[in-house]
């Protein structure tokens, strides 16, 4: 097992680096550069820059260099000084703006993971073993409407529904009045009621594809010989269906939580933005826009270093979960 | 004896018609049986009807500004004009403005009804630049201002319907095309995979394992970035299908490499092996056409994520841009709380993206359940 960890360890290093390089590379592949972008923004303000000007720009944020030399001081400062670089467009070091934002997405993706848990695995059991009810069609109805809404559809009619038939203020995290007040319960209060739009969102998206499989795989252990001896056994139903199916059809959740974090950042991305949390969706669009290289390159090589470990993790959990699972 | 081949008749011929029957006339009989797949496939070549032919079915053109019919709410049909049948009919509006908030409204004027009629003369367009006509699949007679607009108007007065299905073509051949992408890039990697095994096998995974494990929707913003705003949208479409494509092959590659393992042992490719046919004719002969079922399935199942990633791309304002006309693009004027608490039917586009995306799940669930007609 330690070797298994190990060896997935080591094999993640390159990968890694290689997406650092992809990300990195795709943000410079548009023509110009920051100060392009920079200069043409000004330009909308009604304001100009000379060419000279425009080259000691160039010059002092090193822009002037090859790609490679620019990708390598980049990455080796990560490695060695764990300093991210420096953001051009907020003129202020990419760790000083991300930490906190990674933090909130990184919150709000593992709440709605629980959330899409929570939803999904009794809805999947009930759907299961009362196959053909009422509320199987209507669970069913309600898994496929989530999974053919796009996640920032969803947070729309969320927020206009909130808006306008229930009067809350939505968008941000919290009110204006609560945004630099100190916590208290006042603030947590306004902070549930902005949460539960995001995580309805990000929750039910999940939760749809996943209670799918888990009737499906339900099903298929509810038909086997195991569960008709537990109950000759004469166990209730309840000690049979979450005792023993249950636990074997729980293992493609277990299996696919690596699969779900990745997803989770995607619809986090766009719900963000969307809603607009402060999360890193919007800065990770705006420093897209502005070619912000080392902003947005940290931002997306930050996120796949999560899922690399949330991959590992679930393989690992799996292992543990299922003694039928070995590593060799 | 002939009275008891006639008993045997009816049974008979039940089952030799099955066992007679050829592949696809299996295929066919057990999609029909999956209702919802169905009516999936049905509301989709209407769809696609609409797409392809949307200048007659659209009332309207997409680009038509009506600076006095602005934010108009969808125009409700009546069948009962003072008591009386006549028929479909809309009323006009009447446009008002609140002196105080200078906010406009529109009042229906009851008295005197419009009917919907078909085949209407309206603007002039050019169908598939073989002929230019008028007509139109509906519409009302009447003034210029005189409009059905089935879902309303947006901030420039163009008609929401009108534009929903001019954006239906690029929004669904985006996914047609992108999808057409992925299975080149899915086939020939997916089949090198399954069918040479070893380190090309081994290289393959990996760097499928590599493109799931990056976020889709910043790996797409990022690329999609990368796309010059002056661009002609031509290629900008081309290249954003493509976008789609480099990250939803791997889903593909890996049904096409799972279908190679699986039927590479199968007893009569050995046996076509053993008589002496070459890999090119096991492939094209034997492998492939027992594939084609699945392939079919799977391609509908990826429909619906590049129709969904196409869409989110140009919401963000990063996939296709005005004036091309897409699903997308028509959500970005649903962007903020105060239009869609102003105009709701904005979000119409929303609802046609959800319709498309269902539909082609049922399919493709239906086309899956059905690809293998021998099983069960």
């Amino acid at each position: 097992m330690v070797a298994f960890i190990l060896r997935r360890l080591l094999l993640a290093i390159p990968m890694l680096l290689f997406i650092s390089f992809i990300s990195f590379v795709i943000i410079q592949l548009p023509p110009g550069d920051y100060v392009t972008a920079y200069v043409a923004q000004l330009r909308q303000g009604g304001e100009y820059i000379s060419a000279v000007q425009e080259a000691a720009m160039r010059e002092r944020l090193g822009l002037n260099d090859p790609m490679l030399v620019q990708y390598w001081r980049w990455i080796t400062a990560i490695i060695f000084r764990g300093d991210f670089g420096y953001s051009l467009d907020w003129n202020a070091p990419v760790s000083s703006l991300i930490w906190d934002r990674l933090a909130i997405t990184l919150a709000l993706s593992t709440a709605s993971l629980i959330i899409t848990w929570l939803i999904a695995i009794p809805v999947g059991v009930y759907s299961a073993t009362r196959q053909y009810s009422v509320l199987d069609y209507v669970f069913t109805v309600f898994g496929f409407l989530g999974k053919g809404t796009p996640d920032f559809l969803l947070a729309l009619i969320l927020m206009w529904i909130a808006f306008v038939y229930m009067q809350l203020d939505v968008g941000g995290l919290f009110s204006s009045q609560y945004q630099n007040a100190p916590w208290s319960w006042g603030k947590l209060i306004d902070l549930l009621q902005h949460l539960w739009i995001p995580l309805v969102v990000l929750g039910t998206g999940g939760a749809a594809g996943l209670i799918r499989v888990m009737r499906a795989n339900m099903l298929d252990e509810l038909g086997k010989p195991y569960v008709e001896t537990a109950y000759a056994q004469g166990l209730s139903e309840r000690q049979v269906v979450w005792g023993y199916p249950v636990r074997v059809a729980l293992n493609p959740f277990i299996s696919t939580v690596g699969w779900a974090l990745p997803a989770l950042f995607s619809g986090d991305v766009i719900t963000a933005i969307v809603l607009n949390l402060p999360t890193t969706g919007p800065l990770l669009l705006q420093a897209l826009k502005m070619q912000d290289m080392y902003l947005a390159g940290s931002f997306i090589l930050i996120l796949s270093v999560f899922t690399v470990i949330g991959t590992l993790i679930s393989d690992i959990l799996l292992a543990w979960f299922d003694p039928r699972i070995r590593y060799a | 004896m002939t009275e008891q081949t006639l008993a045997a008749e009816p049974i008979n011929a039940k089952k030799e018609d099955l066992y007679s029957a050829k592949p696809w006339q299996l295929i066919w009989r057990r999609f029909s049986k999956h209702i919802l797949a169905v009516i999936s496939l049905w509301f989709l070549l209407i769809l696609a009807f609409c797409a392809i032919f949307a200048e007659f079915v659209a009332p309207y053109e997409p680009f038509k500004v009506e600076r006095l019919r602005t934010m108009a709410p969808p125009t409700g049909i009546h069948l009962f004009h003072e008591g009386q049948f006549v028929g479909p009919f809309v009323y006009a509006m009447e446009r008002t403005r609140d002196p105080e908030t200078t906010r406009v409204s529109y009042e229906p004027d009851t008295s005197e009804p419009l009917p919907i009629r078909l085949f209407v003369a309206s603007s002039d367009y050019s169908f598939f630049g073989l002929f230019k006509t008028d007509i139109h699949l509906f519409g009302v007679e009447g003034g210029r201002r005189d409009q059905i607009n089935l879902m309303g108007t947006d901030d420039l007065g163009r008609d929401v319907f009108s534009r929903l299905i001019h954006g239906a073509r690029v929004s669904l051949s985006a996914g047609l095309v992108g999808v057409a992408f992925a299975f080149v890039l899915g086939l020939t990697l997916g089949s090198i995979s399954g069918y040479f095994g070893g380190w090309i096998d081994g290289a393959i995974q990996r760097l499928m394992e590599l493109i799931r494990s990056i976020p889709t929707i910043p790996l797409w913003m990022g690329l999609a970035a990368a796309l010059p705003v002056v661009w002609d949208p031509l290629i900008v479409y081309v290249l954003i299908t493509f976008i789609l494509a480099l990250i939803g092959w791997t889903y593909l590659a890996r049904v096409v490499r799972g279908q190679f393992l699986a039927l590479r042992n199968e007893d009569y490719v050995l046996a076509a092996r053993l008589s002496g046919a070459s890999e090119y004719r096991i492939i094209t002969k034997h492998m492939l056409p027992s594939m084609t079922s699945y392939i079919i399935a799977a391609l509908t199942l990826a429909v619906p994520e590049m129709i969904l990633g196409e869409t989110a791309l140009s919401f963000l304002g990063l996939g296709l841009r005005p004036p091309v006309v897409s699903w997308g693009v028509l959500l970005q004027d649903a962007q903020n709380l105060r239009s869609i608490s102003l105009a709701p039917w904005l979000l119409a586009p929303g609802g046609a993206v959800v319709l498309t995306v269902l539909a082609f799940n049922f399919l493709g669930d239906g086309l899956r359940d059905a690809a293998d007609p021998y099983g069960q």
